[in-house]
């Protein structure tokens, strides 16, 4: 059963700004949570704080209803970043990475590994120096090594920001597959609205630190009860 | 002039390729006490040089500026401050530290230990620090991503302690002055060098600064080789 996530009165304050400003949102286990926003809206923040990578001001993450501290949020949520981040090692290790750091005996490290390369269609690639593969390659050895630890929680950041259109919608197709399965709760952030519609369950305008609107791709595109929504989804909202 | 220096090339040959037992036991105590200095700095100035990488704490600039300006200290001036600490009179003194192999060591840490601490705490500074979130992101302790981000600075940190290395083994000012140049004892590369040349013995000089120079660049080489791999 997939797990379900809340942010409740989330508040996060960087010296003088505001980056989440009282922010509540419900993630429903199994499906994808696409928050969208301009650049600086709070995205990349809220997905920090679920992650457990930053602490918030005020508020709390909630996973089937039990507050979460930051350690424990990183146990089952994992982070993929919007750039690349990459072990100067192979693809392999880059890849098991998670499974060591969790004890994993060698033979299910291997099989996981495994699995999870043939799932991001890198079968092959194991003892490949991983730096040394293109911008889509990494990225889908990103996504290879957060679905090789199995979190409960996959956040991704913008995962096909840096891609070309080829590798982006590799990229999707594997987001889909995952959510087809529906055994992981996702929440991505993205700038591309037709990407939040093609992949998500669910949409939440994020700006300025507030969530604004959070409907169904539906009902988000094509009645949303937010005006400054409605202009951002029509591509009139000025920074 | 060129005749004579050509012949005491050729002489220098001779007593390496010979295996002359002089210039094999000076080269076997440089890179001993080298070595020791290099261990030595290494066991306070690694771990120090990866706290100052990785952690932020008041007064961290002040830290780095202090071992940063220490780099270019001079070795006769630390064989000085070293000489009166280890000499009879010195606070010291009761360690019999003067005119000993573990005396130059001792005092060759002290002096690369700066490299060791500024050059590796770069290498971590450098090192791309979303990978700290990577390791965390994926269940890593902070004990483990500390050591995941030191794995990621590693040929960084190497290149720190063959530069130490060779600024110990090049070095003359401590050798000298806390070694003595004592025949047998503490005689290194760079004192041997000093004294033949003194004395007129420029073909054994030679030989000395040709295992010294190919040392210090094998090392080197060999490092780089290992990290284009």
């Amino acid at each position: 059963m997939a797990r379900s996530a809340k942010a409740e009165d989330l508040t996060k304050v960087y010296g003088e700004r505001k980056a989440l400003d009282n922010i509540s949102l419900d993630i429903e286990g199994g499906k994808i949570l696409a928050l969208v926003g301009l650049n600086g809206s709070g995205k990349t923040t809220l997905l920090r704080i679920i992650a457990g990578l930053e602490e918030p001001t005020r508020g709390s993450i909630l996973v089937d209803s039990t507050k979460m501290a930051s350690h424990e949020l990183r146990k089952i949520a994992t982070l993929i970043f919007q750039r690349t981040a990459i072990f100067n090692t192979s693809v392999f290790e880059n890849v098991a990475f998670g499974l060591r750091i969790r004890n994993l005996a060698k033979s299910e490290i291997e099989k996981r590994v495994s699995e999870a390369l043939s799932a991001v269609g890198l079968a092959g690639f194991a003892r490949r120096k991983a730096k040394r593969l293109s911008g889509g390659e990494q990225q889908r050895v990103a996504l290879a090594r957060a679905f090789a630890v199995n979190s409960d929680i996959l956040l991704l950041d913008e995962p096909t920001a840096n891609l070309d259109p080829a590798n982006s919608m590799a990229v999707e197709g594997i987001i889909n597959r995952l959510r087809d399965e529906r055994t992981h709760t996702m929440v991505l952030s993205t700038h591309n609205l037709h990407q939040a519609r093609r992949l998500s369950d669910r949409i939440a305008h994020i700006h300025y630190g507030r969530i604004l609107e959070a409907a169904k791709p539906d009902q988000f595109f094509k009645n949303p009860s937010n005006e400054i929504t409605q202009k951002f989804v029509n591509g009139e909202l000025q920074f | 002039m060129f005749e004579t220096l050509l012949e005491a090339f050729r002489q220098a040959l001779g007593l390496i390729l010979s295996g002359d037992p002089e210039v094999l036991a000076v080269t076997l105590r440089s890179l001993y006490i080298s070595g020791l200095a290099t261990l030595f700095s290494c066991m306070w100035g690694l771990p120090l040089a990866v706290a100052i990488g990785l952690a932020s704490f008041l007064g961290k600039r002040i830290v780095r500026g202090f071992f940063n300006a220490l780099l270019g200290i001079p070795t006769v001036a630390l064989g000085l401050i070293l000489y009166l600490l280890f000499s009879k009179s010195g606070p010291l003194s009761i360690f019999q530290l003067l005119y000993t192999p573990l005396g130059i060591s001792l005092g060759q840490s002290v002096l690369i230990t700066p490299i060791v601490v500024s050059f590796a705490a770069s290498a971590v500074e450098a090192t791309d620090v979303e990978l700290k979130d990577l390791a965390r992101t994926l269940g890593a302790s902070d004990l483990q991503t500390s050591i995941t981000m030191v794995r990621e600075a590693i040929w960084g940190i190497v290149l720190a302690v063959i530069g130490s290395f060779n600024r110990g083994i090049a070095e003359l000012g401590i050798a000298m002055m806390i070694g003595g140049n004592i025949r047998y004892v503490t005689r290194v590369l760079t004192t041997s060098i000093a004294l033949e040349t003194a004395r007129g013995e420029i073909a054994f000089s030679i030989a000395l600064a040709i295992i010294l120079m190919t040392i210090v660049f094998a090392i080197t080489g060999v490092i780089n080789l290992l990290r284009r791999e």
